[in-house]
């Protein structure tokens, strides 16, 4: 099992450290032979118009798309959300879509408006798995992640597909739909590994069920 | 919205300032002085725009005072685009950081490639909410700069010469310092902090890490898609290019290639084709022609 991290631009080297500190064997991904190789994908934190322009001029905005649409397992931050939603309000940029939800590209201001909130840990979110983590880190479950917003977009609608997994000042910051889990933070900008953790979980999970099959 | 979690909110930490510059890594930062090469910056692939009056070359050629921009221009490139845009602001020059940050700047650039304000203080950054970028030769000067706020560092270079000589050769005594204390036993780290002038507590870090706490860029002297691949190969983490784009024959085209060379670096073939039929470069100036009057690399204490 790999996991790609979509390496043109933004912070992917934290999000491979992260993925490789939960054990999971990582790849940058920058030509569509390595995207064809890959398990699962990390769209990082960066531009989203950069990352979209770069994907499409070398023909792997379609083939994202598509494998997507087939299963393919997506992590993605911040920028990486924006690409992934079926709706950006105000904008045409080049997009990958396929997540159910609109967000606002730098809703919560400019740089200067930046910010680190603590994100509560609902009963829910500890029962996606959570729980059954190594016994040694299971006294993490209930703090709070710290939730680094960098220029941060807004998800300020979603679709009936897609579960809010965790929420900040009425606006859900992490949600997923099937093997799809997206952030509008930075899980990658701090040490706590919850966040892949879980995602690791959920590419591992996909891949029982597709060798079941 | 409760204010219980508003109040919740930490605007403008250290994380969200290194995360900025962390977003900003594996792509190019182009200089431009209208709306129009901001837009002309962003279609071709920029993930963000310095704002500034007159690029280095122009800076050189017309001499005189060089200042920070009016906030006038700034405002049209921020209202052209939806990428984060820099502007330069003076060494030492804190007001006019100060006129930055309130334009809502997202990076501030203490640059060398103004007048200097201060011939023996740099601004301190760490008073600020918005980011700074600060230039640097050598590993002493970084970490003076990262000790002083900084939450990016980029290579000098020579700007506006569109010569590359120097970027390379700060980004490598940057790397090699900092190879150099990897290998160094703890007890001559003091020694090693007074001859870098550098702060020791970032020294041992490095000596223990084998890197800078924060990003590290590379400027001065990119005029080509080599020039930028050359520069992530040596270990830049992303490039700034100055003059290179708008001064030379077809911009739009230039841009487009040297992003396309960042994404492709480590691909000679792809290489050969980003760097194919892209019209004039700049013509520079060879660095080793100038006097020492004419370099601005030395400005910064």
């Amino acid at each position: 099992m790999t996991i790609g991290v979509i390496s043109f631009q933004g912070d992917f080297q934290r999000h491979i450290d992260r993925l490789a500190s939960v054990g999971a064997t990582v790849e940058p991904v920058r030509t569509l032979p390595a995207l064809g190789r890959v398990d699962a994908v990390v769209i990082p934190g960066g531009e989203s118009t950069t990352i979209g322009m770069l994907l499409d001029r070398f023909g792997m905005l379609t083939a994202l798309r598509d494998r997507i649409r087939d299963g393919l397992p997506v992590f993605a931050t911040c920028a990486g959300t924006i690409l992934l939603a079926d709706d950006i309000a105000n904008s045409t940029q080049p997009r990958i879509g396929g997540l159910d939800i609109t967000v606002r590209r730098n809703a919560y201001g400019r740089q200067v408006d930046s910010f680190e909130a603590d994100l509560a840990v609902s009963p829910e979110w500890s029962d996606l798995g959570l729980r059954d983590c190594d016994s040694s880190e299971a006294t993490d479950v209930d703090l709070p992640v710290r939730g680094v917003f960098i220029r941060a977009p807004m998800i300020v609608r979603t679709g009936e597909s897609v579960r809010v997994l965790m929420s900040f000042e009425g606006h859900p910051v992490l949600v997923q739909a099937g093997a799809i889990l997206a952030a509008t933070f930075h899980p990658e900008m701090t040490t706590d590994l919850r966040i892949h953790r879980y995602f690791r979980d959920v590419v591992a999970a996909g891949q029982t069920v597709r060798s079941a099959l | 919205m409760s204010e219980a979690l508003w109040s919740q909110r930490q605007p403008a930490t250290w994380r969200t300032k290194v995360g900025l510059a962390e977003m900003l890594k594996g792509g190019v930062i182009m200089d431009v002085v209208t709306p129009e090469q901001a837009k002309i910056a962003a279609e071709a692939g920029a993930q963000a725009v310095m704002a500034l009056e007159r690029v280095p070359a122009d800076i050189r050629a017309h001499g005189g005072v060089a200042r920070m921009s009016d906030p006038d221009m700034i405002k049209g490139i921020q209202d052209a685009v939806t990428i984060p845009v820099m502007a330069k602001c003076r060494i030492g020059h804190f007001v006019e950081a100060q006129i930055l940050e309130a334009l809502g700047v997202d990076f501030i650039d203490e640059s060398e490639v103004l007048t200097p304000a201060d011939d023996r203080f740099h601004v301190l950054k760490h008073s600020f909410k918005a980011p700074f970028v600060c230039g640097c030769r050598d590993l002493g000067e970084a970490l003076r700069r990262i000790g002083e706020g900084a939450a990016m560092i980029r290579t000098k270079g020579e700007a506006g010469t569109g010569d590359v000589v120097e970027a390379v050769r700060h980004l490598r005594t940057v790397t090699d310092e900092i190879r150099r204390l990897g290998s160094l036993p703890p007890e001559e780290l003091m020694t090693v902090a007074k001859e870098l002038g550098a702060p020791y507590d970032l020294i041992v870090e490095i000596a223990e890490t084998g890197k800078l706490p924060v990003p590290n860029f590379s400027a001065g002297g990119v005029a080509t898609p080599a020039d930028a691949a050359l520069m992530i190969q040596l270990g830049a983490e992303a490039v700034f290019v100055g003059s290179g784009i708008f001064k030379s024959g077809d911009p739009a085209r230039r841009a487009r290639a040297i992003v396309d060379a960042v994404a492709h670096y480590d691909d000679p073939k792809a290489l050969a084709e980003i760097s194919a039929g892209l019209g004039e470069a700049m013509v520079g100036i060879n660095v080793s022609t100038m006097d020492g009057q004419q370099r601005i690399a030395g400005r910064g204490w």
